[in-house]
């Protein structure tokens, strides 16, 4: 489970987060819409653990642990997963080395054997097919050149293999045409379950028609201004965000 | 990390720094005349090799220290340095691997290099020369079947002198530059290769060299020979104990590949690199060049991680129409270290080609140099050379530095050079810490990716060596 409570944040001088609280429970998928600025991605960042991010108050625990204590590394070897909006190129770099040694570590921290490499290859060839990427994308160095949906693509690739407990998607949805989205969807509808937990970020209540939420929460100034249930996103939807000015004042 | 953790892994990173205590009849420290009579005499060479190297003393005796390279260093004493070390129970040369020292052998099993062929790499034979000796080649029955010779150059100097004396010289004049006739006037040992005609070599073939005794130079010397129409791989690897002081190294290769054959010359060098504030260390001041005449190919790869000072061009002289020269080279510099390292292709045969893939990688607060000489003689028509020159930097204390020469006298020639500069980006690191791999993990894989066009010319088993070998070199590299 993961509890924020007060959480405030900021990159350089400038204040992001202020005093955002939010409790996400195993198997709960919640939604964070919000206008640009209003430090969606922050939070994606912080609950990772992105260099150069400083926390000034507040708490994150992760199944009790205190995430900030935890180097980032050793977040993502707790299961948080975070699917970046802009993933980068590691030239020369195999997808499939790069994913053999991400998988070996993470089973190694759950105490689980090590895959052979007949078992590893299989997996990842069928989380490509999910993922819809052809299999060529194991060999090519880590999203060295690929187009943007190919990336995002990618990133939905690694999630599956990884099987972390707490994915954060930021934006993974912005830039996909219809059918990459609804890729996307499954790939996060398949692997929906008791125990795990997502955290979609998001600008489009587009996404939501596919994965439904339990919890929508919309982030303005940096806190989290209005809770509810998936027909907020369509309320969102239908009338912008101007409407929550007037609350937030 | 904090700064402990970051000295107990520098201190730990050279594992070949190991000191042996094997007696050893060393030469006092200084270079004269009668210290070449000395060695001459020691290795019991014919009047004319001792009259050859006389010459190369005398010529070496006018020359300046070269000064052009991107390094910075001492001036180096030559008389405080000592030209000749053998391990004592060679006074009575062994004849054959039983019969070498097994503490010797012991230094070898060490490094992970066994000297009994049972216990060899399959398909590898190994010549080890420990200090100023070669303790003893491996597969020599099986090479000789096929008529390929591999030996030390002491031992060729007597039983196949035509040879030595026909080629010795031939592509590094003695005068060639001022290390090389240092080489030439007080080299020790080294290897000596001879593919006759027509003959793929079976094996691969392999030097180790190995520094022991302390206050030495290390100059060897090795010839390749490559007849018509023959084949060979060949692979030289270096380690030296750790010690305060810098040593030389100043070596000599040369390469002839007669019409249609072809030589590979893979090199993993890993002498001492001196500690974290750039005390002790190797200097690495070496001289390697191939001739590659019709049609014969000579290629180049070197994986370049050791050493205080390194100041290295492998070179091709494209005599032959249709030859072909191929330089792949990684150097890594951390910590203190200065590498100034590239190539020289000298095309003169019509429609030669060379291809040259550099990768240099830069942390701590070292030096790397690319430089590169690419000429186009008027008479090599059509001829074409690519480069590829990559540089990595890794923190923001580190140099990266390229000097790319281009000399082009055929209008047909075509030159092409493509270059780029990158660091190891945050973002890079940041998306392999939040998938799970720590720090150090992630550089060493992102450099290893950068390396990966120059790695896969490697022999296979050399290849993981090396993806090894550059993960040790970058510990302590990221804070």
């Amino acid at each position: 489970m993961l509890v924020i409570e007060n959480l405030h944040a900021r990159i350089g001088d400038e204040d992001i987060l202020k005093g955002l609280s939010l409790t996400v429970k195993p198997g709960e998928v919640h939604a964070i819409m919000g206008p640009n600025g209003s430090g969606k991605s922050t939070l994606g960042h912080v609950l990772s653990g992105r260099p150069g991010y400083e926390v000034t108050a507040g708490t994150i625990t992760y199944n009790g642990e205190d995430v900030l204590a935890l180097e980032t590394e050793e977040r993502a070897r707790q299961g948080i997963f975070l699917a970046f909006q802009y993933p980068v190129e590691i030239p020369g770099v195999s997808n499939m080395e790069f994913l053999k040694a991400s998988v070996d570590i993470l089973r190694e921290h759950r105490g689980q054997d090590p895959l052979d490499s007949v078992t590893f290859m299989k997996r990842a060839r069928e989380a490509c097919t999910l993922a819809n990427l052809d299999h060529s994308f194991l060999k090519r160095g880590v999203n060295e050149g690929f187009s943007g949906g190919e990336k995002k693509r990618n990133e939905l690739l690694q999630m599956m293999l990884l099987e972390p407990s707490l994915s954060i998607l930021d934006e993974t949805d912005s830039g996909l045409d219809i059918d990459a989205l609804q890729v996307v969807a499954e790939g996060v509808n398949n692997m929906r379950n008791d125990t795990r937990s997502f955290v979609l970020v998001t600008h489009y209540q587009r996404l939501l028609n596919f994965i439904k939420p339990d919890y929508v929460h919309v982030l303005a100034d940096g806190r989290i201004v209005r809770s509810g249930d998936a027909s907020l996103a369509l309320h969102l939807e239908e009338h912008g965000y101007a409407w929550l000015d007037d609350e937030v004042a | 990390m904090s700064q402990e953790l970051i000295d107990e892994r520098i201190g730990k990173e050279y594992s070949a720094g190991f000191v042996s205590d094997i007696e050893s009849d060393t030469l006092p420290p200084g270079l004269n005349e009668d210290v070449i009579r000395f060695i001459s005499a020691k290795k019991d060479e014919p009047e004319w090799l001792l009259e050859w190297r006389l010459e190369a003393y005398r010529g070496w005796l006018e020359m300046p220290t070269p000064h052009w390279a991107h390094v910075d260093h001492e001036p180096i004493d030559y008389n405080q340095i000592s030209y000749y070390s053998s391990p004592k129970s060679f006074e009575d040369r062994p004849q054959s691997l039983d019969e070498v020292d097994p503490q010797l052998l012991e230094v070898y099993e060490k490094l992970g290099i066994p000297l009994h062929e049972q216990e060899m790499l399959a398909g590898v034979a190994v010549d080890a020369v420990f200090d100023s000796v070669s303790i003893g080649t491996t597969f020599r029955a099986k090479l000789a079947e096929a008529g390929v010779i591999f030996c030390s150059i002491s031992e060729a100097v007597h039983e196949y002198p035509d040879l030595v004396r026909k080629y010795l010289g031939s592509v590094v004049p003695r005068r060639d530059n001022f290390y090389a006739a240092l080489n030439s006037a007080v080299f020790t040992d080294g290897s000596f290769v001879f593919i006759p005609k027509g003959v793929r070599c079976p094996m691969e073939l392999s030097t180790y060299f190995r520094i022991n005794e302390a206050k030495t130079g290390q100059f060897e010397r090795t010839l390749i020979i490559a007849e018509e129409g023959s084949h060979v791989s060949y692979l030289e690897g270096c380690t030296a104990p750790m010690r305060d002081e810098n040593q030389l190294h100043a070596a000599v290769v040369e390469l002839v590949a007669l019409d249609d054959a072809q030589i590979k010359y893979s090199t993993v060098q890993n002498w001492y690199p001196g500690d974290a504030d750039g005390l002790g260390g190797i200097y690495n001041f070496v001289t390697k060049r191939g001739v590659a005449h019709n049609r014969a190919r000579i290629s180049w790869t070197q994986v370049e991680t050791g050493s205080a000072v390194t100041w290295k061009y492998p070179s091709c002289i494209l005599r032959g129409d249709d030859s072909v020269g191929e330089f792949y080279s990684v150097a890594l510099t951390n910590n203190r270290q200065q590498a100034d390292t590239g190539t020289k292709m000298i095309h003169l045969g019509k429609r030669s080609r060379s291809t040259i893939i550099s990768k240099g990688i830069s942390a701590g607060r070292s030096s790397n140099a690319y430089r590169g000489l690419v000429r186009m003689s008027p008479r090599a028509e059509g001829a074409r050379n690519y480069t590829q020159c990559d540089s990595l930097l890794i923190g923001d204390r580190s140099a990266a530095h390229t000097f790319p020469y281009i000399e082009s006298r055929n209008p047909s020639a075509v030159v092409e050079h493509e270059a780029t500069t990158s660091k190891v980006s945050d973002d890079q690191l940041y998306l392999c810490q939040q998938r799970g791999l720590d720090a150090e993990k992630a550089v060493s894989m992102i450099v290893n990716g950068f390396c990966k066009e120059v790695f896969r010319e490697l022999p296979m088993e050399f290849a993981v060596e090396a993806g090894k070998l550059l993960e040790v070199s970058l510990e302590g590299s990221v804070g």
